[in-house]
């Protein structure tokens, strides 16, 4: 087990399913802040927050994937991810845990896996008990989609 | 060696020799026979060579060497500066950049350079295809040896020569100085520090026996001597130099060059001609020369990372935040104690933002220098004479200004040479001067900095504007009549127009002007045209000094604020609903007896929540876009402030009428909004 290449990442949840991003791509985690809405933009773009300092593109993941909305709760955390040159907090339902996944367990994702959503999956992680769904974040952050 | 470390130093220092290189290029291109000119483009050469060999890039280390091969025979007399010479050299410089920008780019810096070197190698051998070379070659030969002159111990080389001769002109003194040190003196090279110390302060060294490096490194016995030019004269020289501790004896003694006496004239043609020209080259030459021999100035700088400024940048503007805050629970608390110490904060992080925001200016120079050689070029590639010159270089300006005003000002200048100044003969037949001239203008006014281009060409011709704009359908005939003379020129920064009847690269792609006054506009800038036909045409670009902070009038629709920068309102009124008025399908009122119509910000910006009815007043926000106005509908004002722009990010870009976002004193951003994007 020890000398298999492993893959540091963060696991959050969106509805029931978990889905996961590589520790690398992430800057922080943050409860929510409050949301300066941003108006004429994607209705997934919730709008920008100060986050010290940095006025900060804030992206209800939920709405991004197609998957319905809800309300904020106690739980909905802010994940600060970097893809490309862009710097965008997403919402989450909540963020679970950090942990090392071998990447071997990584298979490409399956074929059908819903459609309009596939794009934004690079791969799906096999575990013991659990089925992480990576997360393509250029794919997420690209604005021509 | 971690290179990496060095890359930024190698290519910022890179662009700044290449930079020299150009400007004292057109300097020599002036002044050919001026051999000082030829050794700071030397220097420059040297120095680029040297790093770039030490960094590993191969291609760029042997063109700077064959270019400084070149410019080698050049300082040594063995070649003369001709046009053609200076061609090749400036397409060397050429590929030269060419290359560190491909290195800055993080590419290899690679480039197929043999034509420009084989070219650069035959100058050099004086293998030029025409015979002009064989007598340059023979006169030069024929050059006697060097004088030998009041000081035995020295050789001259031509370029010292130069520089003895030019800076006695100039009422310098040459002194040949010999310093002794005591036998048991133990610091030498501190010793040598101080003494130099002194030299500098009375004039300037050209030449040390050992060399300056050998008498740093103690490689010398217990004196030394240098070749000093000052005005003062030997026993106050003298008197200095034994002030300092252990300087056993000092010997001065004037120089006398070969040209002094008088019956000895065997200079060769090229130095008669050299003194010539310095001699008839009027006050601005030498004004030129004295600032080459002027003792550096002793203003200490230091080299920062264009990222440190910014970071505390950001941190100032997080002070900044707070202090509004603070001002904020200050007023609500009144106590006497801390709203005095609020003040005084406010004072000095006042001074502070000056002192962060001048820190962050840069010279207008740092775009400029780079066009001399661009309208030489251009010139050259059209067949015209074209003089440009420049006035307020030193204007200094935010470097997020800078960083974006290069782009438009090139669009300009190549428009003014390339639809403005005419052709040479065209010029004559109209009874100007061949050569036109490019004035290329920037000066401080108040809150903003104004940078024009003007040029003597022929001006704008009003119907070939007009019947352009009617066959492209930017407007109709009839329209096309009424506008007054400055209307039809603003013509000319519509999309899509372009009034030279034949396309050439240099301008009149069509794309040029309306990019530019977009971009000019984007900056919070203005731009203007003014122009007399067949006397020329000044566009006037007028740009605020900083980006960084401005002030705006804050104001809610909903439950949301936002920030709409002062620069664009023109006032702020009340007015009765009764008095809104309807023109077809658009809302409209009569302001100060003009009709200008409405926009509601909470339609606009799809503002959630409901139109109070009960209210029957609504206040209103009057801005205006260039001669354009538009009442802009709130809910209500919050009050003027002065605020930090920030960015929305890289993700957020084109967002509809919002240039960007500033923090609140509670910490909630607010959007900013650009009035010039809801004015159509």
């Amino acid at each position: 087990m020890a000398d298999m290449p492993m893959l540091k990442v963060i696991v959050f949840q969106l509805t029931d399913k978990e889905y996961a991003i590589p520790v690398s791509e992430v800057k922080g985690i943050e409860k929510l802040h409050p949301i300066t809405r941003i108006p004429r933009t994607s209705p997934f773009v919730k709008g920008v927050i100060n986050l010290r300092g940095v006025v900060t593109p804030i992206i209800d993941l939920r709405l991004r994937l197609g998957l319905e909305e809800e309300e904020y709760g106690d739980h909905t955390r802010l994940i600060i991810v970097m893809a490309e040159d862009k710097e965008v907090g997403l919402i989450v339902d909540a963020a679970n845990d950090v942990m090392d996944i071998p990447l071997e367990a990584i298979e490409p994702p399956p074929e059908i896996i819903g459609s309009t959503t596939a794009e934004y999956i690079s791969g799906v992680a096999k575990l013991e008990k659990r089925l992480l769904i990576m997360i393509n974040l250029e794919s997420i952050v690209d604005t021509e989609k | 060696m971690e290179i990496n470390q060095y890359l930024e130093v190698f290519i910022e220092e890179s662009k700044e020799h290449l930079q020299a290189c150009n400007m004292n290029l057109l300097e020599l291109e002036k002044n050919p026979s001026d051999l000082l000119i030829v050794n700071e483009i030397f220097r420059s050469a040297h120095t680029l060579k040297g790093m770039s060999a030490t960094m590993g890039y191969e291609d760029l280390a042997s063109l700077t060497h064959q270019m400084e091969n070149v410019l080698d025979e050049i300082r040594n007399g063995n070649l003369i500066v001709t046009p053609e010479i200076l061609d090749i050299v400036f397409l060397a410089v050429d590929h030269l950049e060419e290359m560190v920008e491909s290195i800055a780019s993080g590419g290899d810096g690679k480039l197929d350079v043999t034509a420009t070197v084989e070219k650069l190698h035959r100058i050099e051998t004086g293998n030029q295809d025409d015979g002009s070379f064989e007598e340059t070659a023979a006169a030069v030969a024929e050059a006697p040896p060097f004088a030998k002159d009041g000081c035995p111990s020295y050789e001259f080389d031509e370029f010292e020569r130069t520089v003895i001769r030019q800076s006695k002109e100039q009422g310098f003194e040459a002194y040949n100085v010999q310093v002794s040190l005591r036998q048991d003196c133990l610091l030498k090279a501190a010793r040598v520090y101080m003494v130099f110390e002194v030299f500098e302060q009375s004039g300037e060294v050209i030449k040390s026996l050992p060399s300056v490096d050998k008498l740093e490194e103690e490689q010398f016995d217990s004196d030394f001597t240098v070749i000093l030019l000052s005005t003062e004269n030997k026993e106050e020289i003298k008197r200095k130099l034994l002030n300092v501790a252990e300087v056993e004896n000092v010997e001065i003694n004037s120089i006398l060059l070969l040209e002094d006496f008088p019956e000895k004239t065997e200079t060769s043609d090229e130095e008669k001609k050299a003194s010539e020209l310095s001699d008839s080259s009027g006050s601005a030459d030498k004004s030129e020369d004295k600032k080459g021999m002027k003792p550096l100035n002793s203003n200490k700088t230091i080299r920062v990372n264009i990222e440190r400024l910014d970071i505390l940048m950001n941190l100032f503007e997080e002070l900044v935040i707070d202090r509004g805050r603070l001002e904020q629970i200050s007023r609500d608390l009144s106590n006497s104690e801390l709203n005095e110490t609020v003040e005084h904060m406010s004072r000095i992080s006042g001074d502070l933002q000056n002192i962060i925001l001048n820190m962050r200016m840069v010279p207008v120079e740092t775009v400029f220098n780079r066009f001399p050689r661009m309208i030489r070029q251009l010139a050259r590639d059209l067949n015209k004479k074209i003089k440009l010159e420049i006035t307020g270089a030193d204007t200094e300006l935010d470097r997020t200004v800078i960083d974006e005003i290069g782009d438009p000002l090139v669009h300009l200048l190549r428009n003014s040479v390339d639809h403005g100044i005419e052709t040479p003969e065209i010029r004559a037949a109209n009874g100007k001067e061949e050569e036109g001239t490019v004035v290329l203008r920037a000066y401080h006014s108040g809150n903003h900095v104004f940078i024009e281009i003007e040029d003597d060409g022929a001006g704008i011709n009003r119907d070939r504007v007009l019947k352009k704009a009617v066959s492209k359908g930017i407007l109709s005939e009839e329209a096309g009549e009424a506008l007054t003379d400055k209307q039809v020129y603003e013509l000319l920064f519509s999309s899509g127009f372009s009034t030279a009847e034949q396309i050439s690269d240099i301008s009149g792609r069509g794309v040029g002007l309306d990019v530019v006054k977009n971009t000019i506009e984007s900056l919070g800038g203005e731009i203007s045209i003014e122009s007399t036909e067949h006397k020329g045409t000044i566009f006037s670009v007028q740009l605020p000094l900083t980006l960084s902070i401005i002030s705006v009038m804050l104001i809610e629709t909903g439950k949301e604020k936002f920030a709409i920068p002062l620069s664009s309102i023109i006032e702020t009124a009340i007015i009765k609903k009764a008095e809104i008025l309807n023109a077809h399908d658009q809302k409209v009122i009569d302001f100060r007896g003009k009709v200008v119509p409405l926009l509601f910000m909470k339609e606009i910006f799809q503002v959630p929540g409901k139109e109070d009815e009960n209210k029957n007043v609504c206040s209103v926000l009057i801005v205006r876009k260039g001669e354009k106005m538009a009442g802009l509908v709130v809910d209500s004002f919050i009050g003027q402030q002065e605020v930090v722009l920030k960015p929305l990010g890289n993700y957020l870009t084109n967002v509809f009428a919002i240039s960007g976002a500033t923090i609140l004193g509670d910490g909630q951003v607010a959007l900013i909004v650009d009035c010039n994007a809801l004015i159509k």
